[in-house]
C-alpha cells in the first residue's frame, strides 16, 4: 500500500524474500522430469513426446478454461498444471489415444483440482486420481503396452512374441514368464508406462530436486526402503519390485506432491512408509499387478491426520504443554 | 555452552554492503526533534519549556513511572517547540524541538558517575538513559534489575548483528571491543554474574578476532561464541539457546533461564556513560538501500530527521519506493522521511519501487518452508488458515503466541503470503479474546457476588 502523499509503499516486515516462488518450484519439477522424457522417447519413439506434449497443453488449456469460468485470476504461470499434465502423461502407456489423455487431463485439473478450490486444496493428487479414473474407464488401453524390438530388453520381444503389444515386468511377473534384467529395468529399456521405466533417468530428477531443496529425503527414501523391505518379507526380488512398475515415478514425484502430502517430517516418513505397504499388499495380495497409484491416493486422503498426528511441539516445553 | 543443537532459521543474503565502513559522525542538523516516547513503557514528560537553552546531555524528558528511561538533549541550543506528532506506529507522541546553536557546548551535570554498589549502579543506569538498542527498546535499568537476582549467572552479549544490511555493531565491536569487554566486566561485578558470553554471528571474523585478542589476558568466564550464519542467530530466545542450551518459552523473561541479554552497543554506550557521564544522545545508524547514493554508517544526533540524514548520505539516485525504519526483516516501513530517529533505531533502508514492492500472493501450496524456517517450532501455515478463519482456539492449539515475528516465515514462503503480518494480527485476536473472556468472568463473578 502506497501512502497517498509521498507515495512511498508502506507494508509490513519483512521487507525481502527468498526468490524461490511456486513458478521456479514448478519450473524445477518440469527440468526434474526431462531425464525420464529423454529415456521415453527413445524406448518409444518420438510419439512419446507428442503424447506429452499433448498432456501438457490440454491441462494448462483446461486451468486456464477453469479460471475464465470462474472469474478468477489466470494461475497457469504458476506452471503448476504444466507439471500435472506432464506426470499424467508419464502415467500411460505410449499408444494412448490423444482424446482419452486429453480426458485424463480434464479429470485431473477441472474435477480433482478446480472443482476443490484450485491449487493448494485439492485433496488428492490430480494427476493420481486422472490415472485411476483413465486405467478404471478406459482398461484395455491404459494397459496395451506396444513393443519396440530395437530398444527393449529381450524377454520383453520374447515374451511378446509375434503380438505388437508384450507386456510390463509386472505382468510377466504375475504370469510367471522370464524377467527382463534388472540392468535393463534400470535403464528403462522395458515395457510400461511412459515415464515410469527408467530408474536412473528419475533417479537423476530425484537428486536434481534434492539439491534445488525442492523436495525433502523423506517421502521418496521411506516409499522405497518399505518396498523394498516388504518384498523381501514376502520372499518376492526386492531390487525387483523397488524398479519395476510405478514406484520410482511415485514415490519421487507424485508422492511427493506438496499439497496432498503432510508437512513434518516425522509425517512425511509415516507417508512414505504407508505408500510403500499399501503398495507392496496390492502387489502381493491384489488382483492387479500394480498399487503404486491407488497407494499414494488412499494416503493422500489420510495426509490430513498424519499432519494432525505430528503437529509441531514446542521448543522447550516439557510434555503436557505450557506453564 | 552449546548443546549442538540449533534453533531452526534461514538462509539470507547478508547484503552488509557497509561492512567496513567505520562510523562517521553526522554533520549537526540545525533542528532535532526528540520524542518523548523511546521506550517500551510509560512516556516521558518534557522537564523543560520552550524558549529554554539546553546544552548536550542535559536531562530533557522524565517519568516517575518505573517503566521509563530519561530523555537529554542531544545537541546545545534553545527549545522552539513542544508539539504533538503521530509516530510511524500511529500513536501520538510528544516532541521536544531544539534549534542547535552549533556549539554543542556540554551540560553541566555530565560528570562520571559514582558507583559503589549494585543500587548506585542501576541508579546509574537509569541516569544514562539506556534502552535496548538492538530495536526492543526496553528501558535498559529494568533489564538489569530482575525480580531473581540469585538466579541469573550470566550476561549474554548479543553482538549477532543478523539482519541483512546492518553493520554499525560490527564496526562498534571492531572498534570498541575493549570498552565492551571493560563494560561486561562492570555489569559481572555489580550484578554478582557469573560468566560472560559474546555471541557474535561468523560472517564477522575481524569483531571476533578483537574480542579473542582483548580476551587473550581476561579470565575465561568471559568468551566469544561463534553463531552460525542463521537468521535470526540475534533474536533474545534464539541467541539464549545457542550460547546457552536454555530454552526461553513464550512469556518468560530472559531472567527465569537466568540470562541478562545486553546489545553489544548498549555495552558500550553503558561503560561510556560510567566514564563520563554523557547519556545516550547520539545513535549510530546503517544507511543502504539500493539507491541512497553513499550507503554509509553515520552517528547521528537522536532526533535528527531521516530526510536529512538521507541528504547527507548524498540523497538518493532514484525515486523512493520505500523507507524502511530498521532491518529488512524486522524494520517498519515507515509513510514519509519526516519522522526523526530514535534511541532504538539501527539502520535506515531506502529502496526502490521495484524493490520496495510486494509480489502478488497466490495460493498456499503446503511447501512446509514456513515451517522448515521457524525458530519456534510453529506451523506459520496452519496460524494463517486459522486466523483467515477467525479460528481463535486452532490459533491457541498451534502456539501462536509463542510468534516473536522474525519473518521467516513470510520471506521463505513461495506463495509470497504475508504470514509474518497474519501472525501479528493473529495474536491480537487471541488477546482480545482473553480479555473478553477475562471480562465477562469477572462479570459473572461480580453478579454471583451481587446475589449473596
Amino acid at each position: 500500500m502506497a501512502d497517498k502523499r509521498t507515495g512511498l509503499i508502506v507494508s509490513s516486515a519483512p521487507h525481502v524474500c527468498n526468490p524461490v516462488d511456486t513458478t521456479s518450484i514448478m519450473r524445477d519439477v518440469l527440468i526434474a522430469l526431462v531425464p525420464a522424457l529423454l529415456v521415453s522417447i527413445y524406448v518409444f519413439g518420438f510419439r512419446a513426446l507428442a503424447l506429452t506434449l499433448v498432456c501438457i497443453v490440454a491441462s494448462v488449456f483446461f486451468e486456464w478454461a477453469w479460471q475464465k469460468f470462474m472469474h478468477r485470476p489466470q494461475t497457469i504461470g504458476d506452471l503448476s498444471a504444466a507439471v500435472t499434465g506432464m506426470i499424467l502423461a508419464f502415467n500411460m502407456p505410449v499408444s494412448m489415444p490423444f482424446w482419452m489423455a486429453i480426458v485424463g487431463c480434464f479429470i485431473a485439473i477441472i474435477i480433482v483440482k478446480g472443482l476443490f478450490g484450485g491449487l493448494g486444496e485439492n485433496f488428492a493428487n490430480p494427476a493420481i486420481v486422472a490415472r485411476i479414473a483413465l486405467f478404471v474407464g478406459f482398461a484395455s488401453a491404459m494397459t496395451t503396452w506396444p513393443v519396440r524390438a530395437n530398444t527393449m530388453d529381450p524377454a520383453i520381444v520374447a515374451a511378446a512374441g509375434d503380438a505388437m503389444t508384450g507386456a510390463t515386468p509386472l505382468g510377466l511377473y504375475a504370469a510367471g514368464a522370464e524377467l527382463p534384467s534388472k540392468m535393463s529395468m534400470f535403464l528403462g529399456t522395458i515395457n510400461g508406462s511412459m515415464g515410469e521405466v527408467s530408474a536412473i533417468a528419475l533417479i537423476i530428477g530425484g537428486v536434481y530436486l534434492l539439491v534445488r531443496k525442492v523436495i525433502t529425503w523423506e517421502i521418496p527414501v521411506s516409499f522405497i526402503v518399505v518396498v523394498f523391505v516388504l518384498s523381501a518379507a514376502f520372499g518376492r526380488d526386492p531390487m525387483f519390485d523397488v524398479l519395476a512398475g510405478g514406484v520410482m515415478l511415485g514415490a519421487i514425484f507424485m508422492a511427493t506432491d506438496y499439497v496432498t502430502s503432510p508437512i513434518n517430517p516425522a509425517g512425511k516418513l509415516i507417508f512414505g512408509a504407508g505408500c510403500g505397504i499399501m503398495t507392496m499388499l496390492i502387489r502381493q495380495f491384489g488382483a492387479y499387478p500394480e498399487g503404486v497409484s491407488f497407494a499414494i491416493l488412499l494416503m493422500n486422503i489420510l495426509t490430513p491426520h498424519i499432519d494432525n498426528w505430528t503437529r509441531s511441539k514446542l521448543n522447550g516445553v516439557p510434555k503436557g504443554g505450557a506453564k | 555452552m552449546s548443546s549442538g543443537k540449533h534453533l531452526k532459521g534461514i538462509h539470507v543474503d547478508h547484503c552488509k554492503n557497509t561492512a567496513g565502513m567505520s562510523i562517521v559522525p553526522m554533520t549537526l542538523p540545525e533542528k532535532v526533534y526528540i520524542p518523548m516516547s523511546q521506550h517500551i513503557g510509560a512516556p516521558c514528560q518534557p522537564v523543560v519549556a520552550v524558549g529554554d537553552h539546553v546544552k548536550v546531555g542535559q536531562l530533557i524528558g522524565d517519568n516517575a513511572a518505573p517503566m521509563c528511561a530519561p530523555i537529554h538533549a542531544s545537541v546545545s541550543g534553545e527549545v522552539v517547540a513542544i508539539e504533538k506528532f503521530m509516530t510511524s506506529s500511529g500513536r501520538v507522541d510528544t516532541n521536544v524541538v531544539i534549534q542547535s546553536d552549533g556549539k554543542q557546548e556540554i551540560a553541566e551535570t555530565v560528570k562520571a558517575p559514582a558507583v559503589t554498589d549494585k543500587a548506585s549502579f542501576l541508579a546509574a543506569v537509569r541516569a544514562s538513559g539506556l534502552v535496548g538498542l538492538g530495536g526492543a527498546s526496553f528501558p535498559t535499568h529494568i533489564k538489569y534489575n530482575p525480580s531473581n537476582p540469585d538466579d541469573v549467572d550470566t550476561l549474554i552479549v548479543n553482538g549477532a548483528e543478523c539482519e541483512p544490511y546492518i553493520t554499525v555493531d560490527h564496526m562498534t565491536m571492531v572498534a570498541h571491543a575493549k570498552d565492551i569487554v571493560e563494560g561486561c566486566k562492570t555489569i559481572m561485578k555489580y550484578l554478582n554474574l557469573k560468566r560472560t558470553i559474546i555471541g557474535i554471528e561468523s560472517n564477522k571474523p575481524d569483531a571476533i578476532q578483537a574480542f579473542k585478542d582483548v580476551l587473550a589476558n581476561v579470565s575465561e568466564d568471559i568468551t566469544v561464541f561463534e553463531l552460525r550464519q542463521v537468521y535470526p542467530q540475534g533474536a533474545e530466545r534464539v541467541i539464549i539457546y545457542e550460547c546457552t542450551g536454555r530454552h526461553l518459552i513464550a512469556g518468560k523473561l530472559p531472567a527465569d533461564v537466568g540470562v541478562i541479554v545486553s546489545n553489544c552497543t548498549s555495552i558500550l554506550k553503558l561503560q561510556q556513560f560510567l566514564a563520563t557521564g554523557m547519556p545516550l544522545v547520539s545513535k549510530s545508524i546503517t544507511v543502504d538501500g539500493n539507491i541512497v547514493a553513499k550507503p554509509q554508517n553515520i552517528e547521528a544526533p537522536i532526533g535528527t530527521k531521516v530526510s536529512e540524514i538521507i541528504e547527507f548520505c548524498g540523497g538518493l539516485t532514484a525515486e523512493a519506493g520505500k523507507i524502511v525504519l530498521g532491518g529488512p526483516m524486522m524494520g517498519r516501513a515507515v509513510p514519509t522521511d519526516d519522522y526523526a530517529i530514535q534511541k532504538g533505531n539501527s539502520a535506515i533502508l531506502v529502496f526502490d519501487k521495484v524493490m520496495g514492492d510486494k509480489a502478488p500472493e497466490t495460493a498456499c501450496i503446503s511447501c512446509g518452508r514456513c515451517v522448515r524456517g521457524c525458530p519456534m517450532n510453529l506451523m506459520p501455515a496452519k496460524l494463517s488458515r486459522a486466523y483467515r478463519n477467525k479460528d481463535v482456539d486452532t490459533l491457541r492449539k498451534y502456539n501462536v503466541m509463542s510468534c516473536m515475528n522474525c519473518g521467516c516465515c513470510a520471506y521463505s514462503c513461495p506463495a509470497r503470503k504475508p504470514l509474518n503480518f497474519e501472525i501479528v494480527q493473529a495474536k491480537a485476536l487471541v488477546m482480545a479474546d482473553d480479555a473478553a473472556k477475562k471480562a465477562k468472568a469477572e462479570k459473572a463473578a461480580a453478579k454471583e457476588g451481587g446475589k449473596n
